[in-house]
């Protein structure tokens, strides 16, 4: 049985005053997208660094192909990171860059290699170019060709896409997701971005505190999240007493539905968001909640009183 | 308005720190060796090139600001470039302490060094003392100019290096040493200018066969005001403001 | 880490030898005893720091402590205004603050010299007032303190200027607004606004004025001929032509303590910090 290409034992991170990373374990298997998802501050960075070899952890193990690695340099490890910044020389230029790693190790071939790399990331006609004259977008497709030549055992990414324009990003996001499918390298991408962990991951891990609250493919995170943070921060939820169901699972009608839960409330205000509508509904308790319906059912006016049922299966209890 | 009175006042006192100079530098093509003016010449400029004094003064002034110049940027970078991957409370404190000692104090206390060392050692006082002593005082100056350059510069990229494989050395000499190089020659330009400037410090430690020009002119000054003097002056106004121009160019790039 | 304690060895090795130790060498010599032959030898005493005491060299400690101090007041009053205009200056002020330097960066000796060439009996102020007849015999403008004192406010002027400049640079503008919203004239604004509330960088400013001024040798002895000596030239006379070294080692251990005193005083206010 072949090890797994990174495991991390009950790996923490300690500072005077806060735990950054606690006690946290993580096993990915070669050849998948994986992503951890949390808010800023949640560890994510630092557990990525850690790997890296960037921070020592003050206890646990990393391990990479199943041997320890903790007491490895950067340079010593098959890893690579693809920084937030892109970290691109600035004095080298985009094919220099992607050699820098290749001619490192003296490799005879670096300059056609390189080549090739950038070919992939499409940017073979900008290989002269200085950092300094390359849009946000080449950037990180010269930080991405930079680390892929040198075809490491896991890449790490950190929020690489992070500086981009959203129709950048959702453009990258599916050139990402193809360049780790062509090239088959592990790779461990790190964001706050729910959005972008479900549509890209094999299966993510969501981080909290420090603390891995849920690792799973995104219809299990999705779907059946393990914690109430888990569940609030994959997607907007509505809390019904204990009970917690997501707006597109909430059903609204006029009539008393023949559900066993419902809940009557008035209708606050409703939202047109292009593809569906929110309606915005106070119930009678108090609490708000969310009730999504398709666009061609926009028929709902403020003041109304309404119902909202869900199935049962639909529902999130913790 | 305010300003107005301001500015009369701020050109008066801008003439009152330029016109010494260019007072000294007008009269240094004066014809006539006395303070009136008689017509232009250029025999006061004659006269310096075909001194020997002022001559060996100039070369022994050059080699040692260039030895030390040299010793003083590697030594700095090498600090400044420690100091910044990890605090040297000490070190620092010692360089900025260098920069405020009186240069009296400073020379007095190299003096008495050599001498004690010259007990055991039998070396004189020359060039050698003075170069040591000029690299003593300029490290400080270049150590300033690379870690003013190094607080703006990206640590993400030395990780990216050692990322790819390359390790500390390898990280700093293939990547943060190039984007190092204006900010060195920068350095080099200062501390070349400021250990060619010195004379309390070297005439203490200089002993009699190396005389250094500022000493040469020193002597010359004591002895009488003469126009050769003012050549000479004006001929280190340019040269200085020349290097410290382009000193402050590479700075900003 | 291996590598930067490697690359901080040098520095630290050669500021050992060269200036800390050369310190500790004065420091010890000042407790020691002047030799026959000029010398430096046992036994350890205090008398040189009692001859410190003495009228003569009383004297010299205290006109260097007060031409210092009159060369830095003369530096705020010059340069407070300088440093004012200069703030409010707006595209041109980095222009300014040139002009203000480039005299700075030429050589502290050729600078000096240009005082003597100016003050001297036969010097150019000399020679106009001569010319113009307004006198007969020359001027002494040379050789005494007032020359010295023009000789330090002409070289460290600019020592005051840029860390003022820094300070009132930061100054809030809606300060002034409000002063002269409730009913100050311009001076008054200035007076009783601007002055007290850069009243630190004022401080900072004068003491790095008054460090360098305190410790002056070059100046004095160029500029005051032997009539006007300061700490400074006694320093220098004791290691040369008087050759007590153990008394000029006391003389410069109580020039390091005040330099460094004023100094770490600097360091610990807060303007200090922003300056730096």
């Amino acid at each position: 049985m072949p090890h797994p290409v990174l495991e991390l034992r009950s790996l923490s991170k300690e500072y005077p005053g806060h735990k950054a990373v606690n006690n946290v374990s993580l096993t990915l298997e070669r050849g998948g997208f994986y992503s951890l998802l949390g808010p800023s501050g949640c560890g994510k960075t630092t557990t990525l660094r850690m790997i890296g070899g960037f921070e020592q952890p003050t206890s646990g193990d990393v391990l990479l192909d199943g041997s320890i690695v903790n007491n490895l340099k950067p340079y010593q490890r098959d890893v690579s990171t693809v920084f937030q910044n892109y970290a691109l020389f600035p004095h080298l230029t985009a094919l220099r860059n992607v050699q820098f790693g290749l001619r490192e190790r003296r490799a005879k071939d670096s300059e056609p290699r390189a080549l090739r790399a950038l070919d992939l990331v499409q940017l073979t006609a900008k290989r002269d170019s200085l950092p300094a004259q390359l849009s946000g977008g080449e950037k990180q497709r010269v930080a991405l060709a930079r680390s892929l030549v040198l075809e490491p055992r896991l890449l790490l990414l950190d929020e690489p896409l992070a500086a981009l324009d959203p129709k950048l990003r959702k453009q990258m996001r599916a050139e990402l997701k193809a360049m780790q499918r062509k090239t088959g390298i592990t790779f461990l991408f790190v964001t706050h971005d729910q959005e972008e962990a479900l549509s890209l991951s094999d299966k993510l891990a969501v981080m909290n505190a420090g603390r891995i609250e849920q690792f799973g493919t995104p219809e299990e995170v999705y779907l059946r999240p393990a914690t109430a943070f888990v569940a609030g921060f994959l997607g907007a939820i509505n809390w019904f007493g204990k009970a917690g169901v997501r707006p597109e699972s909430t059903r609204i009608s006029r009539q008393l539905p023949a559900a066993s839960e419902c809940r009557q409330g008035a209708v606050e205000s409703t939202l047109f968001l292009g593809n569906c509508v929110h309606v915005n509904v106070r119930l009678e308790a108090g609490d708000r909640v969310i009730a999504e319906v398709p666009r061609e059912d926009n028929t709902f006016s403020e003041g109304e009183t309404v119902w909202l049922h869900w199935q049962p299966a639909d529902e999130m209890r913790f | 308005m305010k300003q107005r009175a301001l500015g009369i006042y701020s050109a008066a006192a801008l003439a009152f720190l330029h016109a010494p100079l260019l007072v000294l530098i007008a009269f240094s093509f004066n014809a006539s060796r006395f303070t009136v003016w008689e017509g232009f010449s250029l025999r006061w400029y004659r006269a310096a090139l075909t001194d020997p004094q002022l001559g060996e003064g100039l070369v022994n002034s050059v080699i040692i600001a260039v030895v030390s110049a040299v010793l003083s940027t590697v030594i700095g970078t090498m600090a400044a470039y420690g100091m910044w991957r990890r605090s040297a409370p000490l070190l620092s404190g010692t360089l900025y302490l260098s920069l405020v000692t009186p240069e009296i104090v400073t020379g007095v206390s190299l003096l008495a060094l050599f001498q004690w060392i010259f007990r055991f050692l039998r070396l004189p006082l020359g060039l050698p003392t003075v170069i040591v002593a000029h690299v003593a005082f300029s490290i400080a100056y270049v150590t300033i100019v690379i870690s003013a350059r190094l607080r703006n510069y990206d640590r993400t990229l030395e990780e990216a290096a050692m990322d790819l494989g390359a390790n500390e050395w390898r990280a700093f000499y293939r990547v943060t040493l190039p984007a190092l190089t204006p900010a060195i020659a920068a350095a080099g330009l200062l501390a070349l200018v400021v250990s060619f400037d010195d004379y309390v410090i070297t005439s203490l430690v200089a002993g009699v066969d190396s005389e250094t020009l500022p000493m040469v002119i020193y002597a010359m000054a004591r002895r009488g005001v003469s126009p050769v003097v003012n050549a000479v002056s004006a001929f280190i106004v340019v040269v200085f403001g020349v290097l410290i121009l382009i000193s402050q160019r590479l700075q900003e790039r | 880490m291996k590598l930067r304690s490697a690359f901080l060895l040098p520095a630290r090795v050669w500021m050992a030898l060269f200036f800390a130790a050369p310190l500790a060498i004065v420091c010890a010599y000042s407790f020691l005893t002047r030799g026959d032959y000029g010398g430096v030898e046992q036994p350890w005493t205090l008398e040189n720091f009692t001859r410190l005491a003495d009228p003569l060299y009383l004297a010299i400690l205290w006109r260097s402590v007060w031409i210092a101090g009159l060369a830095t007041a003369l530096c705020i009053l010059m340069g407070f205004p300088l440093a004012l205009f200069i703030s409010r200056a707006g595209k041109r002020k980095s222009l300014y603050l040139q002009l203000v330097l480039l005299p700075f960066w030429t050589s502290f000796l050729v600078r000096t010299y240009a005082w003597l060439f100016i003050l001297r009996d036969t010097g150019l102020v000399n020679t106009v007032l001569t010319g113009l007849h307004l006198i007969s015999t020359p001027l002494p403008l040379l050789y005494n303190d007032g020359a010295v004192l023009i000789g330090l406010v002409y070289n460290f002027l600019p020592f005051f200027v840029l860390p003022m400049y820094a300070t009132l640079e930061r100054l809030d503008p809606a300060l002034l607004e409000a002063a002269a919203d409730l009913g100050a004239r311009p001076l008054a604004v200035v007076w009783r606004v601007i002055v007290p509330v850069s009243a630190p960088g004022i401080a900072a400013g004068a003491v790095l004025v008054f460090i360098p001024c305190l410790g002056a040798y070059l100046t004095p002895d160029l500029l005051g001929g032997g009539k006007s000596v300061m700490l400074g030239n006694l320093i220098q006379n004791q290691f040369t032509t008087a050759r007590d070294w153990p008394f000029g080692s006391a003389a410069s251990l109580v020039l390091m303590l005040a330099s460094a005193l004023l100094l770490s005083l600097l360091m610990r206010s807060r303007v200090a910090k922003e300056i730096m």
